[in-house]
């Protein structure tokens, strides 16, 4: 049953029509306790990832990882396993010592991939500290398509292991044209201790 | 109808009451192209939000090297020649492990020009390239202010070349924007598809 208001259909078919309520649904929230990953694969634990949204947004809330390495992701397609698709990106910071040194802009060229399956990069160094974590964000588009590859865009702020404010900006694509169901977060070494990362669907 | 729940207006006359939270992020309007020479979103500006966002994805052009592109117009013109001054950097790494570096593209930056404003260069029209990204508009219905814009595309460039590109500047107008475009340099926009979303 629908619900039309002054000839307005409002709700229908179980949803709420298109131009109401929010653009940016909120999909799942992992939280780390000593997490060797934090893992999203569409249709496990109410998990959206497929081509119900163009775009996915992943938001980062005080990362703090059990050691100094950097966090990254990697993905899998429908299918697959082993977190090893191939990536190309790009990689580039700009940072500022607590003392007011090493003000710096600059390409980083050991955090980037070039048709490599490794984790991408997204943050690098964080301070393992009590008050020292990473927050940010990762645009995933489209990972639905079977036509075209798979872009990403990311920004992440940390509290540097070397006293550091570092803002890493990592961008690139998944070069493949199957569909991508499951992406993983991790510390290349040792935990995620806490933090959350949240999935939401851009409608 | 309205629909009333222990005294407060939920909906009422074809909409939600303003007191009924719903989030920030409204979807106004999706075009599609189809071998499109341009996208345009002629409706919906206004001042009934004070940040638009444009989001492109799938964007596969169809000439290689192409610049995928936009302007803006006022009123109910349609010329898209605004006059805008803006910076344009990006990063690179190429597929084969070389080209890594952050620049400052003096190339695609405008200087008080009403040229369209490039936010993805050299694009690649192979079947499976395409451009994907965002583009942030600042009250575009100010009359009083320039109006702003920031965008970061990705995409990967003919060549083979990962890109990853921020365009940002203003237009140099006190007059409220009405319009947006979006084009390729040269061909039409083979596929993709851009979404504007308002952001109370």
């Amino acid at each position: 049953m629908g619900l039309i208001s002054n000839g307005t259909t409002v709700f229908d078919a179980g949803s709420m029509a298109s131009g109401f309520g929010s653009s940016m649904v909120f999909i799942k929230k992992l939280t780390a306790s000593g997490s060797a990953n934090l893992t999203f694969h569409n249709g496990t634990s109410n998990v959206i990832l497929d081509s119900t949204y163009k775009e996915y947004l992943f938001t980062f809330k005080n990362i703090h990882l059990a050691e100094n390495t950097p966090f990254s992701f990697q993905v899998n397609t429908v299918g697959a396993s082993g977190f090893n698709e191939t990536i190309s990106s790009t990689s580039f910071f700009h940072r500022q010592g607590e003392s007011g040194a090493n003000d710096q802009l600059a390409y980083s060229s050991a955090n980037d991939q070039a048709e490599g399956t490794a984790f991408n990069r997204l943050a690098t160094d964080q301070g393992t500290g009590n008050d020292e974590n990473l927050g940010g964000f990762l645009h995933l588009f489209n990972p639905a398509s079977t036509t075209f590859v798979k872009h990403f865009i990311s920004n992440c702020q940390a509290a540097q292991a070397s006293a550091h404010s570092m803002n890493r900006l990592a961008g690139g694509y998944i070069n493949t044209t199957a569909a991508i169901d499951e992406i993983q977060f991790k510390a290349e070494s040792g935990n995620i201790d806490a933090g959350d990362i949240c999935l939401y669907g851009i409608a | 109808m309205g629909v009333i729940s222990n005294g407060t207006t939920l909906l009422d006359a074809g909409a939600l009451d303003s007191g009924i939270a719903t989030g920030s992020m409204t979807l106004l309007s999706t075009s599609t192209a189809s071998s499109s020479a341009t996208i345009d979103f002629t409706s919906g500006i206004n001042s009934t939000y004070k940040e638009y966002i444009f989001k492109y994805t799938d964007i596969h052009p169809q000439t290689d090297t192409a610049n995928f592109s936009f302007q803006t117009d006022i009123g109910t013109d349609t010329n898209y020649n605004v006059t805008c001054t803006s910076t344009f950097f990006q990063a690179i790494h190429a597929e084969g492990d070389g080209s890594e570096e952050v620049s400052y593209n003096s190339g695609n930056e405008l200087g008080q020009a009403d040229d369209f404003q490039i936010i993805a260069e050299n694009a690649n029209a192979d079947a499976d390239g395409c451009i994907a990204g965002f583009l942030h508009l600042y009250e575009p219905s100010n009359t009083s202010k320039v109006k702003h814009f920031n965008t970061n595309s990705e995409y990967n460039q003919a060549g083979n070349l990962c890109m990853n590109v921020r365009a940002a500047g203003y237009f140099n107008t006190t007059t409220a924007l009405t319009r947006v475009r979006f084009k390729m340099s040269s061909g039409n926009i083979d596929a993709g598809t851009i979404k504007m979303y308002g952001i109370k």
